[in-house]
């Protein structure tokens, strides 16, 4: 049997308890998080050959201008991405890893970016680039679907607005319409919702 | 089974040719008992094809090696999960999966139809079973399901990692189910044209058909987008690729479909157009099979490449010979009961609206197809990558929701001046207090500060319309808000089921139009090492790099990279990145390592995180970090259309399709037969 006071004293250890938990559970999980394979010096993996190919640590000179303009080369192992993205996805790609370091090259010898890409160009050809040049054919590619579609709606436009129309633009009902039997006050109440709809 | 699955396959083409020869040649016209051949023989494929299918899941659920398919596409410890849907993970799979679900819904569209279209059933049966004897012809010459092996390999090669994902398997069967259900449209135009019954009566016929379509194929591409982001880990969900395009080209000529075909019910006009979209729609969905069949575009999609391509160019060529030539030979009989009487009308935006859709579809199939096209005439390879296709296509896209916004403010045959001024006035000013808002924002984008000051002017119309027809409800029925809006809508479930599905399109462009802001950069980390990344939302992301741990799963060995995440100097909790190295049962790695992205997804934006891959076999690792903004908004638009779409093929509730209403001349008359009803 528990006395009053026994019951008052396991009550408040236990509130202690309570109140003491989470803070206690926040160092153990402090503790948990500083034991973390790695924290500090840098472990090994068990496999490495299961992360994927070995990877170089990211050039501190791959900075957003590089990033751009890699944006602006195909890769071209297939992946219908650009360089940039290519190499930081598919990771089995060996060919934008290799094209990243002929940028960075490149970048180096202090060329501007549109000199990246013309020396891109010179070595691989047009396909090096995202999208073809606006110049000569490529144009057909830019402005073809835009002109058709412009002159395709202009030419529809001329054409309904010249046209004879068919039927009578009259607003007044046709002959054989039924005998509208409604008061004027329903009339125009009709009136009113309809144009509220407007269909 | 093998046997058994090839002895079905036997028994379908043979079913198949006697279905098409029957019908095509008329003869059951005289003879009422043949007509009832025919639709037994459509029937009679299904069970073949269901027979057919069920041998080929079976040797897949008993890991039956021997059968070069089983063996190609699964391995002993793939999840059961990826072995039921390994059935359409390979090309010869797919043509199966094609073929039964085909077969089903040409018996469904048998069994479903109303007697009064019996006319036209007997040519549907033939068209039909064209289409899936001529699959079943491809399986049993180019690429047999049931084909064996020398030999009994202990072990599969596995499934592709990537397509070892959720996504994949429900993506792949919805947008089959978009690009199959297209059959039956065709089939229903081919029979109006074959039997000259050229009113609208085959329209009503596949008013469900059309949206089951287009939904299934709205489905299938977003889901295709969400695969895409959380699988393949670069780090958007829309790349332009080919195959990508070519499920979009028959979803924009349907949605023209969609729309142009209100003028033919309501007017009689469009009747040509109308034939040429259905017939258009469905070669773009055979021309989307052979690109993605063919390889003879790069594409993603490399996994269900294959020589079969070229017979579905030949299909396609014949049957685009055949369609267009029927058409042109009943070409006189289908002149519009009247015509366009001014510019300013409700025919005349969705007349715009179709153009601008169709000319969308021209663009992306003109983009698809001009490297080869470039080097036909230059001899020069180039590459049609993401910058082209914006360049191309977002000033057109922006177009059309322009027109989204303006369709449903015009009233049909004319509108005054008074009737624009009252119906634009508030839309327009939705549009441009969204503009202000945008550039005292800060947000100086051109194309997505139109985009989304664009979607504030079509909300204003999808607000309007709501706004006034719940109005009208209440005033002469005396209905609470919310019965009110209900019933507005289950009353007219076409028209404002329409509406959500344009909320939802305007959702899309403006989660769209959130990617031109993403922010992205890559790091390499030591645990404990930290990198930030800032919003365009303003926060600011801190990441340390906790380490990586390895272990076994059930086919796989994990690599994973665990990241602490900051949101502005608090807490986010962990995120990880995986590396996958998928093994067989014998721990043999079967592919490539695989990458799984960590994503936490939120209203405003998405923390995606890639991990590349380790330093020299350190826990040392190389990082991308995105910040995607609105991505979430693309899943809730996707279900936003979905649920639109699903409204307005709702059962009841609308116009009879038996009695279409046509817009009458004459504002009184109109009243009163409203009025009468």
């Amino acid at each position: 049997m528990t006395t009053r006071r026994e019951f008052v004293c396991l009550s408040l250890t236990a509130a202690v308890g309570v109140v003491a938990a989470p803070s206690l559970g926040a160092a153990n999980l402090q503790t948990a998080q500083d034991s973390l394979a790695g924290r500090g010096a840098t472990g090994t993996l068990r496999d490495p050959s299961a992360a994927g190919r070995p990877r170089q640590p990211t050039d501190r000179r791959d900075d957003a201008e590089i990033q751009a303009v890699e944006q602006r080369l195909a890769c071209s192992c297939g992946c219908t991405l650009d360089v940039f993205t290519c190499r930081t996805t598919d990771f089995t790609c060996t060919y934008s890893p290799e094209l990243h370091r002929e940028v960075l090259a490149l970048r180096d010898d202090g060329k501007t970016a549109q000199q990246i890409l013309d020396t891109f160009v010179a070595k691989y050809g047009e396909k090096a680039l995202m999208a073809p040049k606006p110049e000569g054919f490529n144009l057909a590619g830019y402005l073809l679907p835009g002109t058709l579609i412009l002159g395709a709606g202009a030419g529809l436009a001329l054409f309904i607005a010249n046209r004879k129309t068919a039927v009578s633009l009259s607003p007044a009902a046709p002959a054989d319409s039924p005998e509208v039997q409604a008061s004027p006050e329903e009339l125009d109440r009709l009136r009113r919702a309809l144009a509220d709809i407007e269909d | 089974m093998t046997l058994l699955g090839q002895f079905a396959l036997w028994a379908a083409l043979v079913i198949g040719l006697w279905c098409v020869l029957l019908s095509f040649s008329g003869r059951w016209q005289g003879r009422p008992d043949l007509s009832g051949t025919v639709v037994r023989s459509v029937y009679a494929i299904f069970g073949c094809l269901v027979v057919a299918s069920l041998a080929l899941w079976k040797g897949l659920i008993s890991h039956d090696f021997n059968m070069e398919y089983v063996w190609a596409y699964t391995s002993r410890n793939l999840p059961a999960s990826y072995i039921f849907s390994a059935f359409w993970a390979g090309q010869k799979g797919s043509l199966l999966f094609w073929a039964v679900v085909l077969s089903l819904f040409a018996s469904a569209a048998q069994l479903l139809t109303a007697r009064r279209y019996a006319h036209l059933m007997p040519y549907v049966a033939g068209v039909t079973s064209a289409v899936v004897t001529f699959f079943v012809s491809v399986m049993l010459f180019a690429a047999d399901p049931f084909e064996r092996l020398g030999f009994t390999p202990a072990d599969g090669r596995g499934l592709n990692p990537q397509l070892q994902n959720v996504g994949m398997v429900i993506h792949p069967p919805m947008l089959y189910l978009g690009y199959i259900s297209l059959t039956i449209p065709f089939a229903f135009a081919i029979a109006a044209l074959l039997s000259r019954r050229l009113d609208t009566g085959w329209i009503h016929a596949i008013r469900k058909w059309t949206l089951v379509s287009w939904l299934f194929l709205a489905i299938g591409i977003t889901l295709g987008m969400w695969w895409a982001y959380v699988e393949l880990g670069w780090g958007g969900y829309w790349a332009w690729d080919p195959v990508e395009n070519a499920s979009l080209l028959p979803w924009l000529t349907m949605t023209a479909f969609l729309h142009s075909v209100m003028i033919q019910e309501k007017r009689g006009m469009l009747k040509r157009w109308n034939f040429g979209l259905v017939i258009g729609t469905f070669l773009l969905s055979i021309f989307g099979t052979f690109i993605t069949r063919s390889g003879v575009i790069a594409s993603v999609h490399s996994f269900t490449q294959s020589n079969v391509g070229y017979f579905f160019l030949a299909f396609l060529a014949v049957t685009a010979i055949l369609a267009f030539t029927l058409l042109y030979t009943r070409w006189p009989l289908l002149e519009a009961d009247v015509e366009l009487e001014s510019v300013l009308s409700r025919e005349a935006a969705f007349l715009f609206n179709n153009l601008l859709l169709v000319g969308i579809a021209f663009s992306v199939l003109w983009g698809t197809l001009f490297p080869i096209l470039s080097e036909l005439v230059r001899g020069t390879k180039i590459t049609v990558g993401v910058p082209f296709f914006n360049r191309v296509n977002v000033p057109l896209g922006l177009l059309l929701l322009a027109l989204t916004g303006i369709g449903p403010l015009i009233a049909w045959r004319k509108a005054s001046a008074g009737n624009l001024k009252r119906q634009f006035i508030a839309p327009v000013s939705a549009g441009l207090v969204t503009l202000m808002v945008l550039l005292a924002a800060g947000v100086r984008d051109f194309h997505a500060t139109v985009a989304i000051a664009l979607a504030g002017f079509v909300a204003g119309t999808i607000g309007q319309e709501f706004y006034r027809g719940v109005r009208a409800r209440r005033r002469m029925h005396g209905e609470s808000l919310p019965l009110a809006f209900a019933r507005l809508i289950g009353r007219n479930r076409r028209r404002y089921g329409g509406y959500i599905v344009h909320l939802g399109v305007l959702i899309y462009f403006v989660a769209f139009a959130g990617m031109a802001f993403k922010r992205e950069r890559e790091a390499t980390l030591k645990p404990g090492e930290s990198v930030e990344l800032s919003s365009p939302f303003g926060h600011t992301y801190r990441f340390t790099h906790l380490g990586i741990s390895q272990y076994e799963a059930l086919n796989r060995i994990v690599s994973a990279a665990t990241v602490q995440v900051e949101k502005d100097g608090r807490s986010a909790g962990l995120m990880t990145s995986e590396k996958r190295q998928h093994v067989d049962s014998f721990k043999r790695p079967t592919f490539e390592p695989s990458t799984e992205v960590g994503i936490r997804s939120g209203l405003q934006e998405d923390v995606y995180i890639v991990y590349a891959g380790s330093v020299n076999g350190t826990e040392e690792a190389v990082y991308r970090f995105n910040i995607n903004p609105l991505v979430w908004w693309v899943w809730f638009g996707g279900f936003v259309l979905a649920f639109g779409g699903l409204i307005t093929m709702w059962p009841g509730g609308g116009v009879s399709s038996s009695a279409p209403r046509r817009a009458q001349p004459g504002y009184e008359v109109t009243l009163a037969g409203a009025a009468a009803e």
